[in-house]
């Protein structure tokens, strides 16, 4: 057990040692969550891009998903190191603020224009997509044409999508069939049940449950066929387009009280919405850019589902009704 | 037969073991419980609580007797067939589920026993109508006997080779039929240890998540420890987190004090450690039994993981290994599983040395008595405590420290070490046992004591337990994603970490790739842990 | 209720050794074998037993060949140094076990059991569990059971090494009544030259992997001519 601590001390004095050496320059720290950061992600090339112009270093911290990212500002408080944070979604809005740890940016964001009336003084958008049914073109022909058709389709044909209770995209899809049926949501479930295969904790689970073939339709992003057709030149996996409206996920950055140089976080905001940043995004992230970028997209998100119609509950609504709503869906999901 | 010295000493091991426990629990709860949570104000406990509480116990309950009752004739078969080709290697795979993360396992099942998986496919061509559904409670059971009947099978393995010769001897010689043999030989020899190993299984099926969310098929089968994810991770409500846990460990405390309640035979083991061999089971009939047995847990096991290997081997396999992240991540991973290995077996060793010391007293008092019953419990019982509670709590704690990341490494190998601790005591305190019954008194009469006693006497024989026990925690903290997943970031990226993140960008073909190196480097790890064993059948 | 042991050119290989026994045993005696360690005297009661199987040559017991039998189909009865009982079973069920393999117990067979261990002066314990017996009551137990199982072979491997030296001539004793009573053929592997005087008719001794002598106790004890044996019986 003594020689435990003292592992214990020498581990953590070793750590600290690295980072102070690391922490010499004039650095800013942004909390993301990893993908974001992964050698294929827009990580590297945003850092490249903006170290080129601030000479800074640009520190990125990543944690497992957005949901981690609020946990953990949550749990470090004042004392947190980071500067900026990225990759909160509209949904987590209203409790990030409620930490009261962030700060309105100030800036003038006439330029981003993501669909579904976002407007917020502290959150600058990055990236959104639009919720979709993901399905395998070889295992169906006919897919889906709306919610509707989905929820009172063929229960032989199944779904596979994610628990609410510990995944974005789960809760996006509650909130979706909230939007649309509004308080007769819960016999949506119901019904919508007998075609869900299984409920998986993540994206990551659904997803590789849908790859592997074992179930024709997944929730996803209308965005995820980009990855195949750019990637992979597979058109196998295409999104279907709802008559109703997509349910939107935007990403957020939000600028820290505790930043210690406001001025470079706030550059680094302003780059986040400039084309040097946004021309990565799409193929990185997979995600659609919020402003104009400087060449066209790819072909691919050309093909993409473009809904006509969006829809995005205000964060306030959503904190507020949460609880409520999830405990509707469990009673309509452990019904036999 | 200890002096009074290395009676003190002993004890002072176990009240480090036991205070450096309490205290890393201790911290972490009360860290929680201290956090001012603000408007909260909920019910801890709603009618789903007590919904789910009733299908976490009916699964976990359901899981524990399947395990064990596939995992018995398993283990006797094996047992009556030292010779049996491959047989070592079976054992070895036998200590692979373990080192999976579980959802490659998952993945590895769905593609077997999933809706295209061979065995549907199997009983289509043969007519069968209504296929084999794994999502629900089949599922769940159907993963957890994948899980946990070899680790069922090897411990009751462990348990029939420690007895005596002579019972072979004598069980042939006496002319018993396999029923009598099992009666009064095999049936004694793992009642032994069957509350333990069915203790162990029922919790770890108990505080089951990834299986019982992607196979479940919906939130009718969930366990508590979703729950107590969700009250940390969405809702971010301590209080409630900590209620749950605690209804957790209550609850299954009480089921594992009731199963060890049931009666045990005395302990006679084969204390001079003479190579056993069976003269029983040499009717055809018999081999064909131990021989479907055996090949049908075989194909049970291996199926899965050649499902496993069947992607990963899809996959870029050179590239991925030569990637500086693979190699970044490896070594992190190693590093981790290290000192967690160790730090795991150290404090089971402290452990076991107090209980012993107790049992070596005269007289224990009360207080002894119920200390050692302390240790034993809570070696057990430490599986119970979420890691999201823990990880959440110190989190807290160091965070007015500054950058609590410096202190991640740590904490996950403190994580990993209390989860092993279980399946390492398992290990550790039968082998400890039989080494003190052969040696004790001829060390405290020829006053050996200290280091002579320890390199001398005590590790000798006691490496290959101690190694397997080893390459046991080892190998489940080279699977753990859970308590990397709470602090995981850029500066520390384990192997299951690595694979989570290829699967969480579209890279399914990199991951399953990934998930068969890491599943490779499990097996070296096992085989390590097997090494010491290949060489005691050859003696024989 | 005694036959004859017979070891026709039996030959046997264990690791880099091969064994090679001949000898004819007379129903009824007492036979003690001896020898140095590894020389091979449990190896040939394991072959007698039927632990091992003889490569060439035949065992004959009472006429009959047994060489290819399972332990259990010949007519031997065994007492090892240790672990001859079942510790998690009680005293009754170790010594009935020896009668009924699957316990199945007439009341005239409960009632030779509990005689049995009074025999051995153990009366009354049947639901005592061996551990906590001293070593000699356990050899006691052992006996009873040989007592009961009225097999005309007895086979002893050093079964009072283990105890201190006037329990082991109490045991002897003990043995030799129980002789005295069944009449049955006894083989002992015994390290003591005076275990050889007190107990044994014949004695067989054992250097490197065959038998060099078999004879009479009187004649073994008086042989000069055998550096070996010389060796051994000095002690």
């Amino acid at each position: 057990m003594r020689g435990f601590i003292i592992s214990l001390l020498a581990a953590a004095a070793a750590f600290s040692v690295a980072t102070h050496a690391l922490a010499q320059e004039k650095t800013l720290t942004v909390y993301t969550y990893e993908s974001f950061t992964a050698e294929w992600g827009p990580g590297p090339k945003v850092k490249e891009a903006f170290e080129k112009t601030c000479a800074c270093r640009v520190d990125f911290v990543s944690v497992s998903d957005g949901v981690a990212l609020l946990t953990r500002l949550r749990l470090e408080g004042e004392n947190s190191k980071a500067d900026l944070v990225l990759g909160l979604d509209t949904n987590l809005i209203s409790e990030a603020k409620a930490i009261g740890l962030f700060e309105p940016h100030g800036l003038d964001m006439a330029a981003v224009d993501v669909p579904g009336d976002y407007s917020d003084d502290t959150f600058i958008p990055y990236d959104y997509g639009h919720f979709g049914v993901v399905y395998d073109t070889k295992a169906i022909k006919n897919p889906p044409k709306s919610l509707k058709e989905l929820v009172e389709g063929d229960p032989s044909q199944k779904i596979v999508i994610q628990d609410p209770r510990t995944s974005t995209p789960g809760l996006g899809l509650l909130l979706w069939i909230r939007s649309v049926y509004g308080d007769e949501a819960p016999e949506a479930w119901a019904k919508l049940k007998k075609r869900v295969l299984t409920v998986t904790p993540g994206w990551s689970e659904a997803y590789g449950l849908f790859t592997k073939g074992e179930v024709p339709m997944v929730l996803s992003y209308t965005t995820s066929p980009a990855y195949h057709m750019v990637e992979e030149k597979s058109d196998q996996y295409q999104a279907a387009a709802f008559s109703e409206g997509h349910y939107i996920q935007i990403e957020v950055a939000g600028l820290l009280k505790g930043a210690r140089d406001k001025d470079l976080a706030k550059d680094f905001l302003r780059f986040m919405v400039s084309p040097a940043f946004q021309d990565v995004i799409p193929t990185t992230n997979w995600m659609m850019p919020v402003t104009r970028t400087s060449e066209p997209l790819p072909e691919a998100f050309n093909k993409l589902v473009q809904p006509k119609k969006t829809f995005l509950m205000g964060s306030d609504e959503v904190a507020k009704n949460r609880q409520a709503w999830i405990n509707e869906w469990l009673a309509a999901m452990s019904l036999n | 037969m200890l002096t009074a010295a290395q009676r003190k000493w002993s004890l002072g091991w176990g009240f480090a073991a036991f205070g450096g426990i309490a205290f890393f629990v201790g911290t972490a709860i009360a860290a929680l419980l201290l956090w001012d949570s603000g408007a909260t104000g909920g019910q801890f406990f709603t009618p789903y609580t007590w919904q789910i509480l009733r299908f976490t116990l009916w699964q976990a309950t359901l899981s524990t007797i399947l395990s064990i009752l596939f995992g018995l004739p398993v283990a006797l078969a094996l047992a009556r067939r030292p010779k049996f080709p491959g047989r070592i290697w079976i054992v070895r795979l036998m200590a692979l589920p373990m080192g999976l993360p579980v959802l490659i396992g998952a993945l590895g099942l769905i593609g077997i026993w999933g809706r295209q998986g061979i065995v549907n496919a199997t009983l289509l061509t043969l007519g069968v109508e209504q296929p084999v559904s794994i999502y629900g409670l089949s599922g769940i059971l159907i993963a957890h006997v994948f899980f946990n009947m070899p680790l069922a099978a090897r411990l009751l393995l462990a348990a029939l080779e420690r007895l005596p010769a002579e019972y072979w001897l004598l069980s042939s010689s006496l002319g018993m039929k396999p029923l009598s043999v099992f009666r009064f030989v095999e049936g004694p020899a793992t009642l032994r240890v069957l509350p333990g190993v069915a203790g162990l299984i029922f919790m770890l099926c108990a505080t089951s998540f990834t299986l019982v969310l992607v196979l479940g098929g919906g939130p009718a089968a969930t366990t508590l420890e979703v729950a107590i994810y969700q009250s940390l991770r969405f809702d971010f409500d301590p209080p409630r987190a900590i209620a749950l846990s605690f209804l957790q460990i209550g609850i299954t405390a009480i089921i594992l004090a009731v199963i060890s309640t049931l009666p045990k035979p005395d302990d006679d083991e084969n204390l001079h450690g003479r190579a056993s061999r069976r003269f029983d089971g040499r009717t055809a009939g018999a081999r064909s039994w131990d021989t479907v047995i055996i090949l049908f847990a075989t194909a049970f096991l291996v199926l899965p993981l050649a499902s496993i290997v069947a992607s990963g081997i899809q996959a870029d396999l050179w590239r991925l290994f030569k990637s500086p992240a693979f190699h970044q991540a490896a070594l992190t991973s190693f590093a981790i599983a290290v000192a967690a290995g160790l730090l795991s077996v150290v404090s089971s060793v402290a452990i076991v040395v107090a209980q012993e010391a107790i049992g070596d007293m005269k007289r224990p008092g009360a207080g002894a008595r119920a200390f050692a019953a302390t240790l034993g419990g809570m070696g057990s019982l430490v599986l119970l405590v979420p890691p999201v509670v823990l990880g959440t709590g110190w989190f807290l704690t160091l965070r007015s420290l500054g950058d609590v990341n410096r202190f991640a490494p740590v904490l996950i190998v403190i994580i990993n070490a209390l989860m092993a601790l279980p399946f390492v005591m398992r290990v550790l305190s039968p082998a400890m046992a039989t080494h003190r019954r052969r040696t004790a008194r001829l060390s405290a009469s020829l006053g050996l004591s200290g280091i002579s006693k320890l390199t001398r006497i005590d590790l000798p024989p006691l490496a290959k337990p101690l190694l397997t026990a080893l390459s046991f925690a080892m190998a489940l903290s080279l699977g753990d994603l859970g308590a990397v997943a709470l602090f995981g970031s850029s500066e520390l990226t384990t192997l299951p970490w690595l694979v989570y993140s290829r699967l969480s960008s579209y890279r399914t073909n990199d991951a399953d790739g990934l998930a068969l190196l890491l599943g490779l480097f499990c097996l070296l790890l096992t085989m390590l842990g097997t090494a010491g064993r290949e060489r005691h059948q050859q003696d024989e | 209720m005694s036959e004859s042991v017979v070891l026709d050119n039996v030959e046997l290989a264990l690791g880099a050794k091969t064994f090679r026994f001949n000898c004819a045993i007379k129903p009824g005696t007492i036979t003690a074998v001896t020898g140095s360690s590894g020389s091979g005297k449990s190896t040939l009661l394991n072959l007698i037993a039927g632990f091992e199987t003889a490569y060439s040559g035949r065992i004959l017991i009472g006429g009959r060949d047994v060489t290819l039998r399972h332990p259990s189909e010949r007519p031997v009865s065994l007492v090892f140094q240790d672990n001859n009982l079942f510790a998690h079973l009680d005293l009754f069920t170790n010594v009935g076990l020896g009668i009924h393999p699957a316990l199945k117990l007439s009341g005239e067979n409960r009632q030779a059991v509990s005689d049995a261990l009074s025999w051995v002066g153990l009366d009354g314990l049947e639901k005592r569990l061996p551990g906590t017996l001293s070593g000699g009551e356990r050899q006691r137990v052992a006996f009873a059971r040989a007592l009961v199982r009225r097999k005309p072979v007895l086979l002893l491997d050093e079964p009072f090494a283990a105890l201190d030296p006037g329990l082991r001539q109490s045991m002897a004793q003990l043995l030799l009544d129980m002789h005295g009573q069944t009449g049955n053929t006894v083989l002992i592997v015994t390290h003591d030259p005076n275990e050889v005087r007190r107990l044994a008719d014949k004695a067989i001794f054992i250097d490197r992997e065959t038998i060099l002598l078999h004879a009479p106790v009187d004649e073994f004890v008086r042989r000069d001519d055998l550096p070996s044996l010389a060796q051994f019986l000095e002690g």
